[in-house]
């Protein structure tokens, strides 16, 4: 239990600092909105097939012995 | 590991910049799914609908069958050939708030003998002009496991998974991501169904079966890695590769190389993934004696193997969004199929099947085919 404790409070840390620190100035970003045609194209997608990745990623989960460290981080990438 | 990285991304979040998010595309997919191989067959579909509600709430709801069919290694030497069938379903919300998402979802899997229930929380942070995503997850899993032989057998299962991503733009054509996850779970974690075997000089062949007896406690940890590269034609090149770390001593090693090429309305997708593993340390392909150890287990899935998958698909985007061609709110629609080759070789896992005797039997290896052919609607 106590484990459980520190693992929850290494995450909701952050998140406080997350609220703390809102609204802060930002930095430039390197690669303009202008230049991400390339990154908004369909190929780009990190996960395209939301359906299909989680059913073969089930197939794999289900045939080896690793799980997890491969979604996508979600949120998109800034592209639309 | 994962409080290092939390620190990195506590910092970059207070320089976050103030750009807005943006909700994932309303869509519907139906797809159907068949795996083929080492004597089991399962199909069935799977239907995803996701639709906006108002300018900041995304909701999403799947529903998916597994409908098998199963005479596999395992339950051919130990057990009878069975079907059963699996139903899924979830229903999730994405809020979205400036340049924050934060997502809920709700999953549950019913079996004859096996139910689960998982809760997932996820907050999502766009910063940098949207150069990162930053994401923290949780999810709590309450699953219970039953027996379908013996009424008064059931035992439960508890889980929870932590993870933290981070999707980079890098450069005009370079996209990554980084996702480190950590898997706790306590209770019943062997199979009901499955023995090992042992040393047994008074059997014809030399051994005899045993019920299989797992800890009731497991923590893994992965981190992966992925690269996808806009080539210099319109073509992308993906890299991938995830590191797996348990209690139970498995390790493991996954990457794999992707190719996506567009052509006309087609886009062609080629696949290479491979996979690598260790065995847990109470896994014996065959015990010394019954009881031997304290914990023991025989199942393939955690002795060492190595796995390559060769997938090819093709999707065809039959609706384009030119405005020309619209089939009442539907705006984009296209039909994707694919194949995935499996061949699993397991390095101490022998073929019982064969009904050789102890010591001559030879080691098992898994071929398999798993067919994916799904619509995508997109409004």
């Amino acid at each position: 239990m106590d484990k459980r404790i520190f693992l929850v409070g290494r995450f909701l840390l952050p998140l406080l600092v997350i609220g703390a620190l809102s609204g802060c100035g930002g930095i430039e970003p390197w690669v303009k909105p202008y230049e991400r045609d390339k990154l908004a194209d369909p190929i780009m997608a990190l996960d395209g097939d939301p359906v299909s990745t989680a059913y073969i990623q089930h197939v794999f989960e289900a045939r080896e012995g690793a799980r997890g460290g491969e979604g996508a981080a979600g949120g998109g990438c800034g592209c639309n | 590991m994962i409080r290092r990285i939390l620190t990195i991304a506590a910092l970059l979040l207070a320089y976050g910049a103030a750009n807005a998010g943006v909700l994932p595309d309303d869509r519907a997919d139906v797809l159907y799914h068949l795996y083929d191989g080492g004597g089991v067959e399962i199909d069935g579909p799977s239907v995803l609908v996701r639709k906006k509600v108002g300018k900041s709430v995304s909701l999403v709801g799947n529903y998916y069958v597994d409908m098998v069919s199963s005479a596999s290694i395992d339950v051919i030497t130990t057990a009878s050939p069975y079907t059963e069938e699996r139903k899924q379903w979830s229903l999730g919300m994405d809020y979205l708030r400036g340049n924050t998402t934060m997502r809920v979802n709700y999953t549950s899997s019913e079996e004859s003998d096996f139910d689960a229930e998982t809760v997932s929380f996820s907050v999502s942070q766009d910063m940098f002009g949207d150069l990162t995503t930053l994401t923290l997850s949780y999810a709590l899993g309450d699953d219970l496991v039953r027996r379908s032989d013996d009424d008064t057998f059931e035992a439960p299962l508890d889980r929870q998974i932590y993870g933290v991503g981070i999707t980079q733009i890098l450069t005009k054509n370079l996209i990554s991501s980084l996702n480190v996850e950590t898997i706790t779970e306590e209770g019943f974690l062997n199979n009901p169904y499955r023995s090992v075997r042992y040393f047994d000089a008074g059997s014809a062949l030399g051994y005899s079966f045993e019920p299989e007896l797992y800890p009731n406690t497991r923590t893994s940890n992965a981190v992966g890695i992925r690269m996808r590269y806009f080539l210099p034609y319109r073509a992308a090149l993906e890299g991938e590769y995830r590191f797996f770390t348990d209690t139970w001593d498995i390790d493991g090693h996954t990457a794999s190389l992707s190719y996506i090429h567009p052509w006309k309305d087609f886009t062609f997708t080629g696949k290479f993934r491979y996979h690598d593993q260790t065995g847990a340390h109470f896994y014996r392909d065959v015990f010394p004696r019954a009881q031997a150890t304290n914990f023991r287990g025989r199942d393939k899935e955690i002795s060492p193997l190595t796995s390559y998958t060769f997938k090819l698909q093709a999707a065809y985007e039959f609706l384009r969004d030119d405005g020309n061609d619209t089939w009442g709110f539907i705006k984009r629609a296209k039909v994707t199929a694919s194949v995935n080759i499996l061949n699993v070789e397991y390095h101490d896992f022998s073929d019982l099947s064969v009904g050789e005797v102890l010591g001559s039997e030879p080691l098992y290896q898994l071929d398999a085919n798993v067919i994916q052919v799904y619509f995508s609607f997109f409004y």
